[in-house]
């Protein structure tokens, strides 16, 4: 389950964090950009527990009641998001202003200019502070487990309440999310090799 | 002298950052297949002037028709849309090249074509390769921009920006970046188009460039037009004290 929860929030988060990230490079488009930093203050400023128990205990109240799984994926995901959203806008705004400039005369419109050119050398520069937020947000997904959801944590509870065992129990915890952490940053240098390789860094 | 009708015509431009004013209303007209040369002082605001004619810089007042668009009038700039429409028609060659570092050579010239007029893979590939023989770098096609010489760079930037097929091109001090050594193969491609009737506006600070190639010379200083005409009368004769210091300063220095 933490797989599952995670993938889908990291998904989400990434959406989220382009579409906000692209949202707050421009103060003077004053709606989006007041939304999207409303959102990013919002979020990064309050805990995630507290996030993810609005969603799950304080929705019901609005006769909104979501599976614990929906709960922690939109919980998760938003909260990566907001944090997606300030690396996004980093590596954008990193990107040599020649660049935009060189691609608008020869006739591209902003989005296609941002498709093309930008974005394509902005991901480059995201990867490495990406694999930050990945790896918080694999271990941030533990706080699910407080919302009855079967994540790793949850089931080594279960365990630790029959067997009253628990520091093998957490240590055999602790081990498996080094795992998944340690997959993901290989993963993520793999990528990073390759795009080297192919000379989209110089 | 023939009259035509001007591709490019700059009428009371003013432009100014913040409290610094750098351009103080320049009227200018261009004629086709001139070649225009922008000389001056460093901060004179040539660079800003050229920007202003492809609307990287939005002028606060004037008007700037070129190509048939009215880019420019009294602070109203053109439409986004037709403003990309515009910018197919007027090429623009950065100091700084500007390539796309992520792109191979062919790629960086394709992109716009391909992208913005919807041109084929194939025929945008085939024109490529011409205008690479014509720079002189058909065996680079498949390098990536960063294995190139400055020289090469600011060729291929050319090569990208005539891949648009524009009727006027704009060079923004583009031999500034190079060694040396470089300059003289980037000029030879500037020569050879200029050769072919091609509209170019240069801003430069070589001036056996501006007065071997160009029609006309302008030269600026402190965001005006002080003497605009002929190299010949431009560097043997001026009238104004002014280009005469600027001329004696870069002269002397070789």
């Amino acid at each position: 389950m933490t797989v599952e929860i995670t993938a889908v929030a990291l998904v989400l988060g990434c959406i989220m964090g382009l579409l906000v990230g692209i949202g707050r490079l421009n103060p003077k488009k004053r709606v989006i950009y007041a939304l999207c930093t409303g959102y990013v203050a919002a979020i990064r400023g309050t805990p995630l527990l507290v996030q993810l128990f609005l969603l799950f205990f304080g929705l019901p109240q609005f006769d909104i009641l979501l599976p614990a799984f929906v709960c922690g994926v939109i919980g998760l995901g938003i909260y990566s998001g907001a944090y997606v959203s300030e690396i996004v806008r980093g590596a954008i705004q990193s990107i040599d202003k020649g660049q935009m400039e060189a691609a608008r005369s020869v006739g591209m419109s902003y989005g296609a200019a941002m498709r093309n050119i930008i974005l394509p050398q902005a991901l480059v520069r995201m990867i490495p502070p990406l694999g930050n937020e990945f790896i918080a947000l694999i271990k941030n997904s533990a706080l699910v487990s407080l919302l009855t959801i079967h994540d790793l944590m949850h089931e080594g509870q279960k365990i630790i309440s029959i067997s009253y065992r628990s520091l093998e129990v957490y240590l055999a915890i602790a081990v498996m999310y080094f795992v998944l952490t340690g997959l993901t940053t290989l993963a993520l240098r793999r990528i990073e090799l390759r795009l080297r390789a192919g000379g989209m860094v110089q | 002298m023939k009259t035509q009708k001007p591709i490019v015509s700059i009428r009371g431009l003013r432009k100014s950052f913040g409290d610094h004013v750098v351009l103080h209303g320049i009227d200018f007209d261009v004629q086709p297949s001139q070649v225009v040369v922008v000389i001056g002082p460093s901060g004179s605001g040539k660079s800003t002037f050229l920007r202003c004619c492809n609307g990287l810089e939005q002028a606060d007042s004037g008007r700037v028709e070129i190509c048939g668009h009215t880019l420019t009038d009294a602070g109203q700039m053109l439409g986004d849309q037709a403003l990309n429409h515009l910018r197919e028609d007027v090429g623009m060659v950065f100091q700084s090249f500007n390539l796309f570092p992520h792109l191979s050579v062919i790629n960086n010239i394709t992109v716009g074509p391909r992208k913005v007029r919807g041109v084929s893979r194939q025929q945008a590939e085939a024109e490529a390769m011409a205008l690479l023989d014509k720079v002189g770098l058909l065996q680079k096609a498949h390098a990536m921009p960063g294995s190139l010489s400055g020289g090469q760079k600011q060729r291929v930037a050319i090569a990208r920006a005539l891949a648009m097929q524009p009727q006027v091109m704009l060079f923004d001090e583009p031999t500034s970046a190079l060694d040396p050594e470089l300059v003289g193969e980037v000029l030879q491609v500037m020569k050879l188009l200029a050769g072919e009737g091609m509209t170019m506006m240069v801003v430069t600070h070589e001036m056996d460039f501006a007065r071997e190639v160009g029609d006309v010379v302008v030269v600026m200083d402190g965001g005006a037009v002080i003497e605009a005409g002929p190299p010949d009368i431009i560097f043997t004769n001026p009238t104004q004290a002014r280009t005469r210091d600027f001329l004696r300063a870069v002269l002397t220095r070789a």
